[in-house]
């Protein structure tokens, strides 16, 4: 597929660096001529040099034959212009990055309709769902849910004390009598799809796919199950936060805002009249703690320095706060702050590669299944996908047993008629099933792909 | 350095070369030569080191940055020299490895000149292993690698930059492996439209293809002691047109395969290296005309000299040693300027001249007004102050290597000054001939033994451009303690 990326900043990098893994042909645009010889030199890319709506500069990368343009420059306006230029001369798909809340009226979405664009990204809006779906559900560092929210998938550190550690997980079948899978489980650096046999070390992180109330059944026997947070501290003012009280706001759940800037201070209390803003430093611990601390029940770090994050978060972590999430921007940070025992970091430019990536698979569906959603976990060594099957699916009605599937893939869950299958051998999957797939260091398209 | 990669692409490209030796040894076979057991010889050896150099060197870390691509160059360019010159020696057409080596480097390099005093006396299979060198040598051997092996790597910019010639390498489509494939296409189909052209010339079929190789390389070795002097004149025209177009940057063909000709017609480089083409023929058929009486002689003679040595290919219709000086000095200048850059032809490379002389333009200017801002453009597009750098770097690179060569040769032989530089500097340049005893109708086979082995080194490192070589003999590349950052 021809891609263009218009902005090459941390998202568009992002974004090129997924795309070129998956094989796909990529055209860089940015104005700064060294930030392109980097790109080039990095990434197997071509590069040109120059503004994203200049319509030479289109022509130069070919946008006649791009099937995508996305656009991720820092300017809303120019991110628009780009891909409407893009799309009059004759790309077929557009993506473009819009934060700006006017230009993105969510309900009727006019002005990207207007502009025909694909795809709106907002990374902050992104974002603030993923923490608030984390803060619905603490007990996991990373929760996604699946079509329909009646399959989801949940991410744990087993801790020290664990009851899972050393575990046969054939033997945690027996014991825990849950309609659960475990779908994959990262060791130092190493990524398994584990089978009956493998055995649970604390210090792991485990994927686990099921039903919500499975999930809440598991995690209770094992007795890391948390409450919702009825309580949220958050430090920074950007955007993120405002997206995030909001939506807390709307839960009625309190929230404590601690920005530096007074003038961000002030616009925000105007925007969230429910919350408490607090105008102060939040890496003073007497601050923090005068502003309760510790009788919040979670604690989020968005200012715009990972260093800060990451060092008020662990920090706030041995205050006892229950759930602490940190949000850290530069990739190369993640493994460091999580060998501080950080282990709930959410990053926005990989939150947007990943929504790109699962827009730019879905195009390329085929006649045997379609792309639901898309997510990637265990540093990214992990792709979890959500296919509905169609009639012409191959193999349909055949039992797994039968079926040669290849290495690192696993049919986590099958979701029919609103209930859940943990499949076992004697399933089979028949048409207008979604079915979950889980691939450990491949690339899965289509359904066909896991077959051998 | 992550050596492990580097002596796996090695292996992979000598591998490679043992695969492209079939060649010759088909052509062998027709001519049932008993030479075609060196090239069997050379097969067995160079798979077997090919192939046990990738199998053991397995990278584990599958990075690879700019030491990394330069290394892998310079040693691939070492090592099929190296092995490209056994036939030679096995069969004992050239029997001593000095001269063997010196033969493939010229091949490779493009360059072609020759120790062999009679051409003609040679096996047609060693013949067309000797130009088929110039084939793949023009083009570059790891372009071919990338277009035929897929690599994962990200790093494969690297390769092609230290590979391809001039100052600023992009490419025609984002993947580069695809560029490399149209790349080889467009020389593939150049290659044959000659040999067609040839062919219908009445040249004999063994001879079209050998000539072809050579022009497409912008190599220069031939079958005959004459060159190309006994072909007809339209032979003769023929092979000038395509020296021409060989010398142009193949970014160009592309364009108008792609139909977007006003844009390939806007290069400030093509209309220079048509300028001075038209320019230099001109002078020269003015000052040779009275040597041969006759219009059309001069102007094909003239034409065809200035195609040769400005595409750095080095064939001769005429033995220019005994022209008048003013077409010596043309002639001897046209060998610094080369080709233009993205081409097979050697040299300094018009570009870089082009780059060099608006630096100068701008520096003046800013001497007069120190406070004035001028950027240097080329082809349309600002240049960047880094690639004005580099390009000022390599000529400041390029002079000294030529004078380092001419003193070397010197200590050894002395001939005259004039045979001597024009030696270094045709080398160098990677065009072939020289001027007085290594002028067009004699060769260098009067070279000691090491000056033989600092023009074959001048002629690789002409080729490749000067950097790979000097970064891989630096020892800072091969150490160990400071690694590259991610």
């Amino acid at each position: 597929m021809n891609v263009i990326v218009i902005g090459c900043g941390k998202i568009g990098t992002a974004i090129i660096s997924n795309f070129v893994s998956e094989g796909h042909d990529v055209v860089a645009v940015d104005n700064n001529p060294e930030v392109i010889s980097e790109l080039t030199n990095t990434y197997d890319v071509m590069g040109a040099c120059g503004n994203g709506a200049d319509s030479e500069i289109l022509e130069e990368a070919n946008v006649r034959k791009a099937e995508l343009v996305i656009a991720v420059t820092g300017s809303d306006e120019l991110n628009m212009l780009s891909c409407f230029l893009a799309r009059r001369m004759g790309a077929k798909h557009t993506i473009a990055r819009m934060r700006n809340p006017e230009y993105n009226d969510r309900s009727r979405a006019f002005m990207r309709q207007q502009l025909d664009i694909s795809m709106s990204l907002n990374p902050e809006l992104s974002t603030a769902h993923e923490i608030f779906n984390i803060l619905k559900f603490p007990s996991a560092a990373k929760v996604e849910s699946f079509s329909g929210r009646n399959f989801e998938m949940i991410e744990i550190r087993l801790k020290n004390d664990s009851k899972l550690d050393g575990m046969r997980i054939a033997d945690m079948r027996l014991k825990y009598n849950a309609k659960f899978l475990i779908c994959a489980v990262q060791r130092d650096d190493a990524v398994y799809i584990p089978d009956g046999n493998f055995v649970l070390k604390s210090g792991d992180k485990i994927g686990i796919t099921a039903a919500p109330a499975e999930i809440s059944k598991f995690l209770k026997e094992l007795g890391i199950l948390q409450k919702r947070a009825r309580s949220v501290m958050i430090l920074g003012g950007g955007r993120i936060a405002y997206y995030l009280s909001k939506m807390l706001e709307a839960e009625n759940v309190p929230v404590t805002v601690i920005e530096r800037d007074r003038a961000v201070c002030d616009t925000l209390c105007e925007l969230l009249p429910k919350a408490v803003i607090i105008n102060g430093d939040g890496a003073n611990r007497e601050l923090l703690i005068e502003e309760g601390l510790r009788s919040v029940d979670a604690f989020v770090a968005l200012t715009g320095m990972d260093e800060e994050n990451i060092l008020v978060t662990s920090y706030v972590q041995s205050q006892n706060v229950p759930k602490v999430i940190a949000k850290v921007n530069r990739t190369e940070l993640i493994p460091l702050a999580e060998h501080w025992g950080l282990d709930c970091i959410v990053t926005p430019k990989k939150l947007v590669s990943d929504r790109v990536l699962k827009y730019a698979r879905a195009l390329e569906n085929s006649a045997d299944s379609s792309m639901e959603t898309l997510y990637t976990l265990m540093d990214d060594k992990v792709e979890a996908l959500e296919f509905k099957v169609k009639p012409d699916f191959p193999k349909l009605n055949i039992p797994f047993k039968e079926l040669k599937t290849k290495p690192n893939v696993l049919i986590a869950g099958i979701m029919r008629d609103r209930s859940i299958i943990i499949p076992a051998g004697d399933d089979m999957l028949m048409s207008d099933d979604k079915v979950v797939i889980l691939a450990a260091n491949q690339r899965i398209n289509t359904l066909s792909d896991i077959l051998k | 350095m992550n050596r492990r990669i580097v002596f796996h692409m090695l292996g992979r490209i000598i591998t490679l070369q043992a695969v492209l030796m079939l060649l010759p040894l088909i052509c062998g076979l027709i001519y049932r030569e008993k030479s075609v057991i060196s090239f069997l010889i050379t097969i067995a050896i160079a798979l077997g080191s090919g192939l046990l150099l990738t199998y053991l060197n397995v990278p584990k870390n599958k990075s690879l940055f700019a030491r990394e691509g330069f290394a892998i160059v310079a040693l691939a360019w070492i090592f099929m020299s190296a092995i490209g010159a056994l036939p030679f020696v096995i069969s004992g057409e050239i029997p001593s490895y000095t001269d063997a080596f010196f033969e493939t480097a010229s091949g490779f390099s493009t360059t072609g000149a020759s120790v062999v005093n009679n051409v003609e006396a040679m096996s047609h299979c060693i013949l067309f292993w000797r130009s088929f060198t110039h084939w793949i040598g023009g083009m570059g051997v790891l372009v071919l690698v990338m277009a035929i092996v897929p690599t994962d790597t990200g790093g494969s910019m690297h390769i092609a930059r230290a590979e391809m010639p001039g100052p600023i390498v992009g490419k025609l489509v984002p993947k580069i492996r695809t560029t490399s494939k149209i790349l080889y296409l467009i020389y593939i189909g150049l290659t044959f439209a000659e040999m067609i052209l040839l062919l219908c010339g009445g040249m004999p079929l063994f001879e079209s293809i050998v000539h072809s190789f050579g022009t497409a390389g912008t190599g220069g070795f031939g079958v005959k002691a004459d060159s190309i002097a006994g072909y007809s004149a339209y032979c003769q025209w023929v092979i000038t047109a395509f020296m021409i177009i060989f010398g142009i940057n193949f970014n160009l063909f592309y364009l108008m395969l792609m139909r977007k000709f006003r844009a390939s017609l806007k290069s400030e480089e093509l209309w220079l290296y048509f300028a001075i083409i038209f320019a230099a023929v001109a002078a020269i058929t003015y000052n040779i005309y009275p040597i041969y009486h006759n219009l059309s002689d001069s102007i094909r003679n003239s034409a065809f000299q200035v195609a040769a040595i400005i595409s750095t290919t080095g064939y001769a219709t005429a033995d220019f040693n005994l022209w008048p000086t003013l077409s010596k000095a043309i002639l001897f200048l046209l060998m610094f300027t080369g080709a233009c850059a993205g081409s097979t032809g050697g040299g300094l490379k018009i570009s870089r001249i082009i780059l060099v002389y608006k630096q100068i333009v701008a520096n003046l200017k800013n001497m007069l007004h120190s406070r004035s801002v001028s950027s240097v453009r080329f082809e349309g597009k600002p240049v960047e102050n880094a690639t004005i750098v580099n390009t000022t770097t390599y000529f400041a690179l390029y002079a000294l290597c030529i004078v380092v060569g001419f003193l070397l040769i010197s200590i050894a032989d002395c001939f005259d000054l004039e045979t001597n530089l024009s030696a270094v500097v045709s080398c160098f340049n990677n065009i072939g001939p020289g001027f007085s005893k290594v002028g067009p109708t004699s060769n260098y086979a009067a070279y000691s033994v090491f000056s033989k082995w600092v023009l074959s080194a001048s002629m690789l490192m002409g080729r490749l451009e000067i950097l790979p070589m000097i970064l891989l003999f630096s020892p800072d590349s091969w150490l160990k303690k400071r690694r590259k950052k991610v």
